[in-house]
């Protein structure tokens, strides 16, 4: 096979393979994520969501994607055109084009540029322009205030974001995405247990970035400010739509290199720690998560009160074994392939669980107002990422210079680092009211 | 997503920085067809007005050609949440102005199904006031407790919402078999779920952050313009009908007038979520012994009170409802004047949005308690 | 290396061409979000010429901080005057003129040292790990102008916060 493809192009046929696989699976797992966000809301909220497209709403996501290409484009009159039609392009476009160096196995990468975390980290901070200049292309004021608040915040907490990045990169000594998690291989153990607090950081300052509740006043419903989705419809929404939701992914995706061990399975080195004993029973969790799947999928199948919903149902269970079984061919065939294979469903699996807590803090917590959420991002945030990463240095250097145990290095650095946070949180408290009141004398 | 949003902004600048922001008659947050002209600095509001009217259906001059019978069903228009409240002041005001008296076990049915109902409006307030704020899950939990009360209701009487419990004298239906059971049963679990909400808010900074400090009206201030209930109670002024002129069955339960001090949004949520406990409180009180007896006075087919005048409120959910009723003799009564709580209660509205930010006149609007059935009638 | 030589003619056509047209265009936001893809464009060449360092920076300060800046500028500021304005006065003739000598000027310099000029592989020429070698010159030879420019960005910030704080 390799002596068809002439050694010149050769090198660049397996990225473009990935980057087609990526365009076309992405929207479709945006779809799917929405139709969990809407369960999961409806179960947090005690009803059951969408159940009648598709058994058990399955299908309500192509449902949706259908309607949304078949509406009324509709142009506001006195818009300017070229805005109008760039803006929610631009948002997808640096949405999708972030993916360009993100690794979902370790080998299933377009681009392993040494500086992939600051490519992607650029890349995302690019959808602004997708926000500002819908809301210019409006033509309301109210909708451009809306937007460039939206801007202002997410450029506030892109801040505070990268800062709580720097502190798991100074574990890591490296910007390339794959160097990261062999560097979590290499330690024995993920990020999120040397640095927690960034950790946290990274996480606050991600749901700000993807203007997700707590944080989504510029999109709230009840405001009085209109947003800047508010002039578009039909496809254009949806591409604004599906930025947003590769924009989650991308975070999620972040995150979980950067703090969660990226592709790598719970307890990669356990023989190493523990010689004689072997995890590797987790090497059949893939198979086992989708075995399980497909049985319940089998189950509710003949439940379903249509016919065609029974068989949508089994469809979705026999898609499920046969996922099973190609996790456990993996498992069969060479390291490689099985590292790429289970690789991609571990980060997958953990890029899920970030976004589940996402959809988590999205039901359960109010919206903040505007001028508290950026209180909480300039006063609270910025200077917890500064503490954090100078005392994750102090750490690295205990450890190196002063030759500490990292464990307790890091355990001394956090704890101090959370005692700040104590004292941040609680001074943050205290003034507001008086410097409301300040505000209105001055 | 902005959907059903009909701000528009009049850009008429007068000085330098201040334009006049519409807010309605249409919009997601104003609990009704309310207007509400903001005059913004920047992001403060400096002045503002509502304007009101788009749901006057001309109630009172309708009583005017109704019999006294024939207008009951009317007044559970006005505060559609909360119809058996209306009921039960109309009822009783007529009933003194006829000189008469509802026999002792209608007055403590009507007592349960009016405590239910307080129960039933405070909840339809939280989850509508939590979803102003942002918090998308009490909503539901809200209602499906709302749910079970609307449910005993209908069984009562036939009706969910504009439910024509009471009679002029009594009760027209007698209670239902298992109507003790059902009361007790939520009332059971209701205390469960009062604890549920909260778990999600009380403690909740962002919603601490979101009413602590926001619409803030002292007690002077509510004493001047007339504000009564809960809105009234969280200022400071312990003044509840129930205890200060006590009217149906109230005399005969012990329960708790909550207050507290500051007077902001906080404190009028956490001053309702005490108010709905106190009313299981007397719900279960009242149902423990239910006396026997007739549910319906001696009151004749044709109403004619004697000429005269009579003014009667109660303690409705929103505050004190009144009815001022002048009789000439005839079947049909020669003037209704309704005091309507929210009403009076949105005059506090201007006071409260002075100084306030943009984003904190929705919870604001929220936190009064209007229905605007009422206000306009 | 075709592969190479296309991508280098596709950025620098698309940075000419976005240069262009950002200044003939009318609308001025337009013009900005032409100036972006010139932007991007050149940080494309960058990232050719194996500087990857500078091709993120480019892109993260350049196009998604000081081009945001612009155009928040550009939003808040009411410039209906200028689209309204008459785009070309009666020094159109000499502009022209001149700008046709600048350009022989340049061509000429161009053919006279056309010999040195080729696409040649840069990469014996590029440290492989551009930003270690970027952060040891900052944090080890040149700390001192870096810590400098430090404080004159926090003293420009701080004075920029102080300005526009709101006066009574």
């Amino acid at each position: 096979m390799g002596h068809l493809i002439p050694s010149s192009i050769a090198p660049y046929v397996l990225p473009v393979v990935y980057a087609v696989v990526i365009v076309a699976v992405l929207p479709l797992l945006a779809g799917y994520i929405v139709l969990l966000e809407r369960k999961v809301m409806a179960d947090m909220q005690a009803r059951l969501g969408p159940m009648r497209v598709g058994p058990h709403g399955l299908l309500q996501p192509i449902a949706d994607a259908l309607k949304l290409l078949i509406k009324e484009d509709i142009i506001p009159a006195n818009a300017d055109k070229l805005m109008f039609w760039l803006a929610p392009l631009v948002s997808v476009t640096m949405a999708l084009l972030a993916y360009a160096a993100l690794p979902i196995g370790p080998s299933f990468q377009i681009a392993d540029l040494n500086v992939g975390l600051l490519f992607i980290l650029g890349i995302s901070s690019l959808g602004i322009y997708g926000i500002v200049l819908g809301g210019w292309a409006s033509n309301s004021h109210y909708s451009l205030l809306g937007a460039l608040r939206s801007a202002a915040q997410l450029v506030s907490y892109e801040t505070a974001a990268g800062l709580g990045l720097v502190s798991a990169l100074l574990l890591a000594g490296s910007l390339s995405m794959k160097e990261i998690v062999q560097a979590q291989y290499d330690q024995g153990t993920w990020f999120i247990f040397s640095v927690p607090v960034g950790f946290f950081i990274y996480m606050v300052g991600s749901i700000a970035e993807t203007n997700r509740a707590p944080f989504d006043l510029p999109e709230a419903e009840s405001e009085l400010v209109a947003g800047y989705m508010t002039e578009y419809s039909g496809f254009r929404w949806s591409l604004y739509f599906l930025a947003e939701y590769a924009n989650m992914i991308i975070v999620a995706g972040i995150a979980t290199t950067l703090f969660l061990g990226g592709w790598l399975r719970p307890f990669a080195r356990w023989h190493d720690h523990f010689p004689g004993t072997s995890l590797e029973f987790f090497d059949v969790i893939p198979s086992l998560v989708f075995l399980a799947a497909a049985a319940y999928c089998f189950y509710l199948a003949p439940k379903q009160p249509v016919q065609i919903q029974k068989a949508v149902m089994a469809a979705f269970g026999g898609a499920c074994l046969l996922l099973a079984g190609a996790m456990a061919a993996a498992l069969l065939a060479s390291p490689e392939v099985m590292a790429g294979v289970h690789g991609a469903f571990w980060f997958m699996a953990k890029v899920v669980a970030y976004l589940y807590a996402f959809l988590w803090f999205r039901f359960t917590f109010p919206r903040y107002r505007f001028d508290q959420l950026m209180r909480l991002g300039w006063r609270f945030l910025i200077p917890l990422a500064l503490v954090n990463v100078i005392s994750i240095g102090i750490a690295i250097v205990l450890k190196q210079s002063l030759g500490w145990i990292p464990f307790w290095a890091m355990l001394v650095m956090n704890i101090v680092t959370l005692g700040v946070a104590a004292w941040l949180a609680t001074e943050g408290d205290k003034p507001e009211a008086a410097l409301q009141t300040a505000d209105t004398e001055s | 997503m902005t959907n059903g949003h009909t701000t528009e902004v009049t850009t008429t600048v007068l000085g330098a920085d201040e334009i006049i922001l519409n807010m309605g008659p249409q919009h997601p947050s104003t609990h009704g067809v309310l207007r509400v002209k903001l005059k913004l600095d920047g992001e403060r509001v400096v002045d503002s007005e509502c304007i009101i009217g788009y749901l006057h259906r001309g109630v009172e001059k309708i009583a005017e050609h109704r019999s006294y019978q024939q207008f009951a069903p009317y007044v559970d228009r006005m505060d559609y949440v909360a119809a058996v409240s209306n009921g039960l002041g109309y009822c009783e005001a007529v009933e003194k102005l006829l000189g008469t008296e509802a026999p002792p076990r209608a007055k403590v049915v009507r007592t349960i199904l009016t405590e239910l109902q307080r129960i039933a409006s405070h909840l339809l307030w939280l989850g509508t006031h939590a979803l102003d704020i942002g918090a998308l899950t009490p909503v539901f939990y809200c209602f499906r407790e709302r749910e079970e009360i609307l449910k005993i209701f209908e069984k009562y009487c036939g009706a969910r919402l504009t439910t024509h419990a009471f009679r002029i004298g009594g009760l027209q239906y007698e209670t239902y078999d298992g109507f003790e059971e059902d009361v007790k049963r939520f009332c059971h679990d209701f205390e469960h779920r009062v604890d549920e909400y909260e778990t999600l808010l009380t403690e909740n900074r962002i919603w601490v952050g979101r009413t602590k400090g926001v619409g803030v009206i002292s007690a002077e201030d509510c004493i001047a313009l007339g504000v009564t209930g809960p809105v009234l109670r969280a200022s400071g002024l312990k003044w509840d009908l129930r205890k200060a002129m006590p009217y149906a069955a109230y005399d005969q339960y012990e329960f708790e007038i909550p207050t507290r001090a500051t007077g902001d949004t906080y404190d009028r949520y956490i001053v309702r979520m005490e108010e709905m406990r106190q009313s299981r409180r007397i719900c279960l009180q009242a149902v423990e012994n239910i006396p026997s007896g007739s549910i319906l006075g001696k009151v004749g087919k044709v109403l004619k009170p004697p000429p005269g005048e009579v003014y009667h409120s109660i303690e409705a959910p929103k505050g004190e409802l009144g009815y001022y009723i002048v009789s000439d003799g005839t079947t049909q009564p020669y003037r209704v004047r309704v005091r309507p709580p929210s009403f009076i209660n949105l005059q506090a509205f201007r006071k409260m949005a002075q100084g306030a930010l943009v984003a904190d006149v929705v919870a604001i609007i929220g936190t009064i308690d209007i229905v605007l059935g009422e206000v306009d009638r | 290396m075709i592969l190479n030589q296309v991508l280098f003619y596709f950025f620098a056509l698309l940075a000419v061409g976005s240069a262009i047209l950002m200044v003939t265009r009318r609308n001025i936001i337009h013009g900005a979000v032409f100036l972006i893809s010139t932007l991007l464009a050149t940080a494309g060449i960058f990232l050719q010429l194996q500087a990857e360092f500078l091709f993120v920076v480019q892109i993260i300060l350049y196009v998604g901080g000081i081009m945001v800046l612009f155009v928040f500028v550009i939003m808040l500021v009411n410039l209906d005057v200028a689209l309204r304005q008459i785009q070309f006065n009666r020094q159109k003739y000499l502009a022209a003129v001149l700008a046709l000598v600048l350009a022989a000027q340049v061509g000429f310099a161009l053919w006279v040292a056309r010999a040195g000029l080729n696409l040649s592989n840069p990469s014996d020429k590029m440290p492989a790990r551009n930003t270690e070698a970027i952060g040891d010159a900052i944090f080890q030879r040149y700390m001192l102008p870096f810590e400098i420019a430090s404080v004159l960005l926090l003293v420009a910030m701080i004075g920029a916060v102080v300005m526009a704080k709101r006066r009574v």
